[in-house]
């Protein structure tokens, strides 16, 4: 009988699989990516080695020393914090302090419990009070973290119509219209938060969080801000970190700097964040619940690996759960998550995650 | 989970050098290898020695670049990070706020 090994199916349930057919899937979670994503596919070597990770005995497997990359975060401080994550009772500050001194990050972000741009804005005095207290405290490089999140401003929550209804009685130009509506108020809005925070708050940056969730004009309204931010505070850091692996192209015209927005993978997308002027870029490659754990991380490796490639800025890759071939799981299994990301450091030579 | 992903591959913050690499990727939009190598040549040090906490810990009491334990009497908090713009010969926003409300500048 063939030697079986403990691995996860994309959802994070235990399987036991032979390592032919984990090497049937890495094969084919390569091929599936390069395909998707129109980028090479990883080479013997790499899929050996990727085999390797995935079929170590050891519970936990690490870099070898000397190959340590650094980290970041979005949603940290309030994830020790808010009630919908883990729920201690510590404050933001205190949790940053935590992450600091506790969980021993490199870099932490500090943001509001809703972590969504356009909530900030009547608390902004607040935030910038808050982020003061942790800079004077916090020694290691802390931003300020938010979402883009333009549903919010779509009805019925925000003033723009929602383009989804509009797309359903077919007004798709009115659809467009309102989508360059929000955008222009979500650049706005981001621009004059981010102002604030780092001229009262004294934040290290920004960490735009989930870019891109509501589609290409969330990617396009956070690239106009970006650019108008770098050249305002030309020191400042900024992380931009993506929703999803493809663009959604809910409007589908929208170009900056003359590139269709609409339809970029990770790859493509890192052009346009380091154009703007971004520091740091998070591509996000979303994980299949009904596939294995090796064929999401052998996909998502092959996705990473050529926007770590061409990228002219650091790429922190988005790791947590159901991104970046971890099982998309709240509470992901120490298994997998070191195995991705060793693979990430290993084969698709990431600078963070 | 961020506790799993440290111990995998991370620089392990203050404890090391963590956050001086994290620093200057942000700061100088480098790369790991360059500003690993950036950092260990302004520190004075192996880009080896980044991650080891047993090799940083002296060298972040000497330069007063802030350290975990604060029983003796290092900088911490802004005062770290103002011999942190020095060393790695960069400005850091918390501390250009800081040195204005102090009227320092």
């Amino acid at each position: 009988m063939a030697t079986e090994y403990m691995t996860r199916m994309g959802d994070g349930r235990r399987v036991f699989m032979t390592r032919e057919d984990i090497l049937a899937d890495i094969e084919a979670g390569v091929a599936e990516g390069a395909d998707s994503a129109e980028v090479p596919a990883l080479s013997e070597e790499e899929i050996e080695h990727l085999l390797e990770i995935v079929c170590a005995k050891e519970r936990i497997v690490t870099v070898e020393p000397g190959n340590e990359i650094v980290m970041s975060q979005d949603g940290g401080a309030i994830s020790i914090d808010s009630e919908h994550t883990s729920g201690v009772p510590s404050g933001r500050i205190l949790a940053t302090l935590m992450y600091e001194r506790g969980f021993c990050m490199d870099s932490i972000d500090f943001g509001h419990t809703d972590y969504s741009f356009k909530p900030v804005k009547p608390l902004i005095s607040v935030e910038c009070q808050q982020m003061r207290w942790v800079q004077e405290a916090v020694t290691v490089p802390v931003l300020y973290g938010a979402m883009p999140n333009m549903g919010l401003y779509y009805t019925p929550d925000g003033p723009y119509e929602n383009p989804g209804d509009l797309m359903k009685a077919f007004k798709i130009q009115e659809a467009r219209e309102s989508i360059e509506k929000s955008a222009d108020h979500l650049t706005r809005d981001i621009i004059w938060i981010v102002q604030k925070m780092m001229k009262s708050g004294g934040a290290d940056g920004i960490n735009f969080d989930t870019t891109g969730a509501a589609g290409d004009g969330d990617f396009f309204a956070a690239l106009r801000a970006v650019e108008f931010l770098r050249k305002e505070f030309p020191e400042m850091y900024i992380e931009m970190g993506m929703a999803g692996e493809s663009m959604l192209g809910i409007h589908g015209e929208l170009e900056y700097k003359g590139k269709a927005v609409a339809g970029l993978w990770p790859h493509k997308q890192v052009e346009l964040a380091a154009e703007a002027g971004a520091n740091v870029f998070g591509p996000a490659v979303n994980t299949n619940t009904t596939r294995s754990f090796a064929w999401n991380l052998a996909r998502a490796v092959t996705i990473v690996k050529e926007a770590s490639k061409v990228s002219p800025i650091p790429v922190h890759v988005n790791m947590g759960n159901g991104v970046g071939g971890v099982p998309m799981f709240e509470l992901p299994t120490l298994d997998a998550l070191s195995r991705a990301n060793k693979a990430m450091v290993e084969l698709a030579h990431v600078d963070g995650i | 989970m961020r506790g799993v992903h440290v111990a995998t591959s991370g620089m392990t913050g203050m404890r090391a050098a963590g956050d001086l690499v994290a620093r200057v990727e942000f700061a100088k939009s480098m790369k790991i290898g360059d500003a690993k190598a950036y950092v260990a040549k302004k520190l004075g040090v192996d880009v080896m020695d980044l991650a080891d906490e047993n090799a940083m810990k002296e060298v972040r009491e000497e330069l007063g670049l802030g350290t975990m334990t604060e029983f003796r009497e290092t900088p911490k908090g802004i005062a770290a990070k103002m011999n942190i713009e020095k060393v790695l010969d960069l400005k850091i926003n918390s501390c250009e706020l800081f040195r204005s409300l102090a009227g320092f500048i």
